[in-house]
């Protein structure tokens, strides 16, 4: 089974066209990769779809908006992989 | 229907929050300035109207099924088919079902039919917001009386 990261870059390489080995886990999807907020829209469904999860946009926008978070900390692929490893672990432990 | 005013749906003739589908119609009227100009000699609806007539039918679904918390803004449009021509004076029957509810945003998919004939369908993204004003919020209550918006649905 691929990776969570693995899975994330094609959705996001199939969603907006992005040539997939030009994402790493380091990319921003915003600043480094160009996503806008209706194109990550798109990959927000895909993930939610995926994953069976539903990733908490309009929570961690607030929480950027109100400086209580940094974009890195949900845009960096690698760190958006671990917030949707946890959701899905947390969807487990609740199931 | 006034296609001046974007007034698309004529009245809610079927919605179910459970299921998460709405069905409404929609009366093309047989004169309208719009047909003055698409097209002289040869009236159609023109198709972003069909596309407004099925966003806004996934809006009252959405309403509904938010319980007018939020208020959905058409963000895309996507895979959007103008199957056959919609003349003045047809009835369109519109149905929308809700395709997935994300954190602040929404996708349908809606279809138009003439007749029991499919004329347009699309799937449509939704951006969902607070509702900016009072303004707003009593201009949507207005038009959800007139269009005659099961309360119920919504009522603790």
């Amino acid at each position: 089974m691929s990776s969570t990261f693995d899975q994330v870059a094609t959705i996001i390489a199939e969603t907006c066209d992005i040539p997939r080995d030009t994402i790493t886990p380091d990319s921003h999807a915003i600043d480094d990769l160009g996503i806008d907020s209706l194109d990550f829209l798109d990959i927000a469904f895909a993930i939610d779809k995926q994953f069976g999860i539903k990733l908490p946009l309009e929570k961690w926008t607030q929480e950027v908006n109100d400086g209580k978070a940094t974009t890195e900390q949900y845009f960096v692929l690698k760190n958006l992989c671990a917030r949707i490893d946890e959701l899905v672990a947390a969807k487990g432990a609740s199931a | 229907m006034q296609l001046e005013y974007f007034h698309m749906i004529d009245r809610i003739v079927g919605l179910n929050v459970d299921e998460k589908k709405i069905a409404v119609e929609a009366q093309v009227p047989m004169e309208s300035t719009v047909f003055e100009g698409h097209f002289p000699g040869y009236p159609l609806m023109p198709g972003v109207l069909l596309i407004e007539s099925m966003a806004q039918a996934s809006g009252w679904l959405l309403l509904g099924v938010l319980k007018f918390e939020r208020m959905p803004i058409l963000a895309a449009v996507k895979e959007a088919k103008v199957r056959g021509s919609v003349l003045p004076g047809e009835l369109m029957s519109i149905e929308a079902g809700l395709v997935h509810e994300g954190s602040g945003y929404a996708m349908t998919e809606a279809k138009i039919r003439v007749g029991g004939k499919l004329r347009a369908n699309s799937t449509l993204t939704f951006t969902l917001i607070p509702f900016p004003n009072a303004d707003m919020r009593s201009h949507m209550d207005a038009i959800a009386k007139r269009v005659g918006f099961p309360q119920q649905t919504v009522s603790p």
